[in-house]
């Protein structure tokens, strides 16, 4: 049996407020590699909070987290960064792509952290935009694409460096339902080559493409049939 | 991360607002180039002072004989011992005392009521030297030489002034003057004096003349140096002068040359120096603020270099290089307009620029410390954002 991509263990997050807020009570979660899961729940209810945990953007008060096997809760700061650079690559609803940099640039803005080589760099992100289709975009500034485009490009940016979880939240939330659907079938397309995806949304058309949807209440996590 | 990307990263995220930049350069540039322009100006200008030292007065050096009741402090024939010491180019000694002064002088004995023919004027003894040492010439005629000295020939020779005032216009009928009851043949006219301008108005007589006047004793002595000998000079004179008796002699020196420049240099610098200096703090604050705006704006971007795998110190690095290529570009910017400056000016004064390579280098150099500087707050703020927070 392959190990998980992810893997949570009664994860607990609690915020120092008065009185003290729980977003994460208890969570426990395991994603294999290949799998496409949608996380799903209203807003205010500990979505966010789960997405940074997973992303290493912030650590649980309580619990155990393994990405790709490695025990993510005891790990110092610069570890944690390196891992999260290595092993994720995130896809944003604002998509942050710098406005003042072409496509191709911004893609390879992913490899500038960490041991990448320079060489083939450039090379390395025309064959991921060529990926997302983007192809034909490559000097465009982000500001002459439109909102799908934007966001494949992002996609490209985060398919960089192959990462082992792509980690997107609210990805079509900016988006028209024609632009929605290219990335959906982009989604698709990229967990058939065996690419983990795990998607937060709170939109029906976005969880029901997804092989997997896991439902979160405030704070409580309950996988969905 | 390799430090091309950094400093990749630094100039893309300098260049993606380039009026801002430049504008933010500005602070810098004022004070790099007020700097400059200080130190380039004082240099050049306090050169050119001591040249003009150089030229008139730092080689004039002049030797007061005080009275003295016995043995007179300084023979005539001293001034052979002064002369033969090097870097002495001209020497004379002069004799004038109170009653010398106020003498009065007729070009003829004809007591005319219409005219005033009798003037009153300085009557002086010299050596022969005396042309040369007031760096003047003889425009009519002939200086006495030794010969009329030993002789005690009643000759005078007079300056320019006194032979206006006393109508003596051409020397071929040999025109006497009257001293007091007594002629004397007028035998030159010394003009052009540079030194000593109030001889022009002076007769001027054989020292063995003189002594008919009251003028025994040897008052002062003018002596002329080579360029850069006065210092030394002006500490031999009095022994040679008067061995034995040197302390008692007054010499007169022109300043050194080194403390010249110093204080033209400390006049100038003072002011220029504490307004570049402001200049340069105004720059460093302008560069911080703006630094500043832009991490806040950038959060953003901040967050998505996290989320990427920038660690703080990437943060941290990139904001403190991008303010320091502000300021290294405010700096050379402020050099280079310092340099011009300063090269106008001397054109327009019609001086020698004179421009330190070690400026030219420092300069921009400054310029970047002062980027560094400012960059270090804002460059720290943005490696503490949190990622999550840089996100949201």
């Amino acid at each position: 049996m392959p190990e998980p991509v992810i893997e949570l263990d009664r994860v607990r997050k609690d915020f120092p407020s008065r009185p003290p807020v729980r977003a994460l009570a208890d969570v426990s979660l395991r994603v294999d590699p290949g799998d496409y899961v949608a996380v799903i729940g209203p807003s205010g209810s500990g979505k966010s909070t789960l997405l940074n945990v997973l992303g290493l953007l912030d650590r649980p008060t309580s619990g155990s987290y393994r990405l790709d096997g490695t025990e993510t809760t005891e790990l110092a700061d610069g570890a944690r960064t390196r891992l999260r650079g290595r092993r994720i690559g995130f896809v944003f609803q604002s998509f942050h792509l710098l406005a003042h940099r072409t496509v191709v640039e911004n893609v390879m803005l992913a490899e500038i952290y960490g041991d990448h080589a320079r060489k083939g760099r450039r090379e390395r992100a025309l064959a991921a935009l060529e990926r997302v289709g983007l192809g034909h975009r490559v000097g465009f500034l982000p500001d002459r694409l439109s909102g799908g485009e934007r966001q494949r490009a992002a996609i490209a940016r985060a398919l960089m460096g192959e990462p082992s979880l792509l980690l997107c939240d609210e990805p079509t939330g900016n988006l028209d339902s024609r632009n929605t659907e290219a990335v959906l079938d982009l989604f698709d397309e990229l967990r058939e080559h065996g690419l983990t995806i795990l998607v937060i949304t709170h939109e029906q058309e976005v969880s029901g493409r997804a092989a997997r949807r896991v439902r979160i209440t405030d704070g409580v996590l309950v996988e969905e049939a | 991360m390799d430090v091309r990307d950094l400093v990749g990263e630094a100039f893309a995220g300098m260049l993606a607002r380039p009026v801002r930049s430049a504008l933010t350069t500005l602070g810098t540039v004022l004070g790099i180039t007020t700097l400059v322009i200080t130190l380039g100006v004082a240099a050049t200008a306090g050169n050119q002072i001591v040249g003009r030292f150089d030229e008139l007065v730092a080689t004039a050096i002049t030797v007061e004989v005080p009275e003295s009741k016995h043995t007179p402090l300084v023979a005539w024939d001293a001034i052979d011992r002064l002369t033969r010491l090097r870097g002495v180019v001209s020497a004379a000694a002069v004799a004038e005392n109170k009653d010398s002064v106020n003498l009065s002088v007729r070009s003829n004995d004809l007591v005319d009521p219409t005219r005033v023919t009798a003037q009153t004027l300085t009557v002086l003894a010299a050596t022969p030297g005396l042309p040369e040492a007031a760096r003047g010439r003889m425009t009519r005629g002939r200086f006495f030489d030794t010969g009329h000295i030993e002789r005690a020939d009643r000759v005078a020779v007079l300056g320019e002034q006194a032979a206006k005032m006393l109508g003596v216009t051409r020397l071929d009928r040999a025109p006497a003057i009257f001293i007091g009851r007594n002629a004397y043949t007028v035998i030159g006219i010394m003009g052009d004096l540079r030194r000593e301008r109030d001889l022009s108005a002076a007769v001027i007589v054989p020292p063995s003349v003189g002594r008919q006047f009251g003028l025994r004793d040897v008052t002062r002595v003018l002596v002329n140096t080579s360029l850069g000998a006065a210092d030394l000079v002006a500490g031999q004179a009095p022994t040679a002068l008067s061995p034995g008796n040197g302390d008692a002699l007054q010499v007169i020196a022109p300043p050194s040359p080194t403390r010249a420049r110093d204080q033209a240099q400390d006049d100038v610098d003072a002011l220029f120096l504490i307004l570049g200096l402001v200049s340069l703090v105004v720059g460093a604050v302008g560069i911080a603020n703006v630094t500043l705006v832009t991490v806040m704006e950038r959060v953003a971007e901040i967050g998505l270099r996290r989320s990427l795998g920038a660690a703080r110190r990437h943060i941290a690095a990139q904001f403190l290089l991008e303010s320091t290529l502000t300021g290294l570009a405010g700096g050379v910017i402020g050099a280079s307009v310092g340099v011009v400056g300063i090269v106008a000016i001397s054109a327009a004064k019609e001086w020698t620029p004179l421009l330190d390579v070690w400026l030219a280098v420092a300069a921009p150099v400054a310029g970047a410390v002062v980027g560094l500087l400012a960059g270090l707050y804002p460059a720290l703020r943005a490696a503490r954002m949190e990622p999550v927070d840089a996100l949201r």
